[in-house]
Parts: structure tokens; C-alpha cells; sequence
């Protein structure tokens, strides 16, 4: 009767290198407090404001789209990609926990949509300033 | 001996050459459906389905897809950009499915643009589609196929699943 016992253990043991592989791309995983807080130290260590944050969201700078043309002006909830119509998840992580969780995923919307926008890429204390104000928003 | 007159025999020529293409007709249509249903890479569908549908490759010849990863930054009006690896990875995959010039309506010639939606096959199936409707906010823009073909999100644009939004 030791044959099951050993098919047992393989296949527990399997079992765990899924789960441990599984795990792996968390280890990378951040948390948008996390992240603030690495955009402040770059900033200089200057507080992040909230409402600083919202301004720049919600206003165009020259160019024809705000950030609030796709997210919509309350993030809260879902916006539209305002060329395609795409549905666009809520961005204020209270509202999407998947939000602000991957740090390269974050610099690259951030890369892109501050070019579009402004024509060039955002500081890192205009990115505080607008993660402090999305992490404001709250149910 | 009798012969046929020569302007009777060049139209018998005419439509016994239109009856042998008749049966090649079938076959394009039903490899272009299937040409749509490759597939997806996933990281094609992470990547480019964030902003659109992650159009078939087999809706534009290779050309146009070379054209359109080589200027991601500058991506009709948007910045898309992203590292060198994934626009090499994806670009390989666009390369190998994308349309077959002999065997699919899309044919050999980029339409202008590269837009899927500029193509002479995509303006002869969508033209009893009138402005207005276009315009309808749930439909917005011609690159918006899943506002009326409900599967296209699978690579099914079959006639069967359309609903053109109110």
C-alpha cells in the first residue's frame, strides 16, 4: 500500500510548486500607499496635496483631453476611452482594488497619458499629487 | 461549320469564367472567419485590449502591422508606447497571423492609414450603415466593432451576433 502514499506526496508536492509559482508575480506587487510614498521621496519629500492633484486631473493642459476625459471627472467610477469608447475600470482604488497594485503597469499609463495630455511626462510630484487625491476618494 | 460570333463567344467566355470563380467565393468568406479566430496572444490582449479591441490580425496585411508597432508613441493621436521587448514579441505574433494577401477579402494593400476601418472590404460591408447611426453614443467610432458584433471580442464578427445599439 505504499504506492499511494508516494502518488500522495507527488502529487502534494506538485501541488506546492503551483502555488509557490503562483505566488511569485505578487512578490513584485505593490500598494498605492507604497507607491505615494516613493513618488514623494523622488518629489524632494514634498507633501503630496490632494487637491493639487484633482486640478490637474480635471483640467486640460493645451492639448485637447484632460485625464478626466477618459476616467471621468469622478474616478469613482467607470470611464471611456474617449477616442474608442473602451470601458475604462475606476481608477480611485477604493473603488478597484486592482488599482495602483503593479508598479511597472502604473509608470507606463503614467508615461503615456501624461504625453497625451500635457505633451510630456508627469514629475513625481504631480503623480503624488494625483494618487493623493484618487486615494482620497472613498466610499 | 458553323462558328460562334465573336462577340457571343467572349461573353460565354465571360460568365463560364464567372461560374468557375463561383465556387472559390465560399471558401475566401469561410477563411476569413477563421482567420479571425486565431488565437490571442495573451500578452497581445493584455497590452492592446486596454484601449481597444484587440483587433484580428488577420484584418491587415503584414505591412501595416510593421508600420503600426514601429510607431507606438504615435498611435492615431495616442501615445501607446511600450518596452522594446513586448513591441518585438507582439510584433512577431502580428507578423506570422496576419493577413494572407491570396487567401483572405483583407488582400496585400494597407489601407489608409493602416486603418482596419478605411479598407475597401470594411467599407463595402458596413455600407448600409448610415452617419447617424455611427454617431450614436453607444456606438461612437467605426473602431468600436463590439458596440454592434457582440462577439467580437472572441474574433466573432459572424452577421448572427450583430445588434446595432439604439
Amino acid at each position: 500500500m505504499a504506492r499511494p502514499q508516494i502518488l500522495s506526496a507527488w502529487l502534494g508536492a506538485a501541488g506546492l510548486t503551483v502555488a509557490a509559482l503562483a505566488a511569485a508575480p505578487a512578490a513584485a506587487a505593490t500598494t498605492p500607499g507604497e507607491l505615494l510614498s516613493g513618488y514623494r521621496v523622488a518629489a524632494g519629500n514634498a507633501a503630496a496635496a490632494p487637491e493639487r492633484g484633482q486640478r490637474l486631473f480635471t483640467a486640460t493642459h493645451g492639448r485637447e483631453w484632460s485625464c478626466a476625459s477618459c476616467h471621468g471627472s469622478a474616478p469613482t467610477q467607470a470611464g471611456r476611452h474617449a477616442s474608442t469608447g473602451k470601458p475604462i475600470g475606476a481608477l480611485a482604488p477604493a473603488f478597484n482594488p486592482e488599482r495602483f497594485t503593479d508598479p511597472a503597469k502604473v509608470e507606463k499609463w503614467f508615461r503615456r497619458n501624461c504625453n497625451d495630455v500635457m505633451g510630456r511626462e508627469c514629475t513625481p510630484a504631480e503623480k503624488a499629487d494625483v494618487m493623493a487625491w484618487l486615494m482620497s476618494l472613498k466610499p | 461549320m458553323r462558328t460562334i460570333p465573336l462577340p457571343l463567344r467572349r461573353r460565354l467566355v465571360a460568365i463560364l469564367g464567372a461560374l468557375a470563380l463561383l465556387p472559390l467565393a465560399a471558401p475566401v468568406q469561410a477563411d476569413d472567419d477563421r482567420a479571425a479566430r486565431v488565437p490571442l496572444l495573451p500578452k497581445y490582449q493584455q497590452e492592446c485590449a486596454a484601449c481597444h479591441l484587440a483587433y484580428p490580425p488577420g484584418l491587415l496585411p503584414a505591412a501595416s502591422w510593421q508600420r503600426l508597432m514601429g510607431n507606438l508613441p504615435q498611435h492615431f493621436g495616442t501615445d501607446a508606447s511600450l518596452d522594446a521587448a513586448t513591441v518585438k514579441e507582439l510584433g512577431q505574433w502580428l507578423q506570422a497571423h496576419a493577413a494572407q494577401p491570396r487567401r483572405s477579402k483583407v488582400g496585400a494593400a494597407a489601407p489608409p492609414e493602416d486603418r482596419i476601418t478605411r479598407s475597401a472590404w470594411f467599407l463595402r460591408e458596413h455600407r448600409e450603415i448610415t452617419p447617424a447611426t455611427w454617431a450614436r453614443p453607444a456606438i461612437k467610432s467605426a473602431a468600436n466593432c463590439a458596440a454592434c458584433h457582440t462577439r467580437a471580442d472572441q474574433g466573432d464578427f459572424d452577421e448572427r451576433h450583430i445588434r446595432i445599439p439604439r
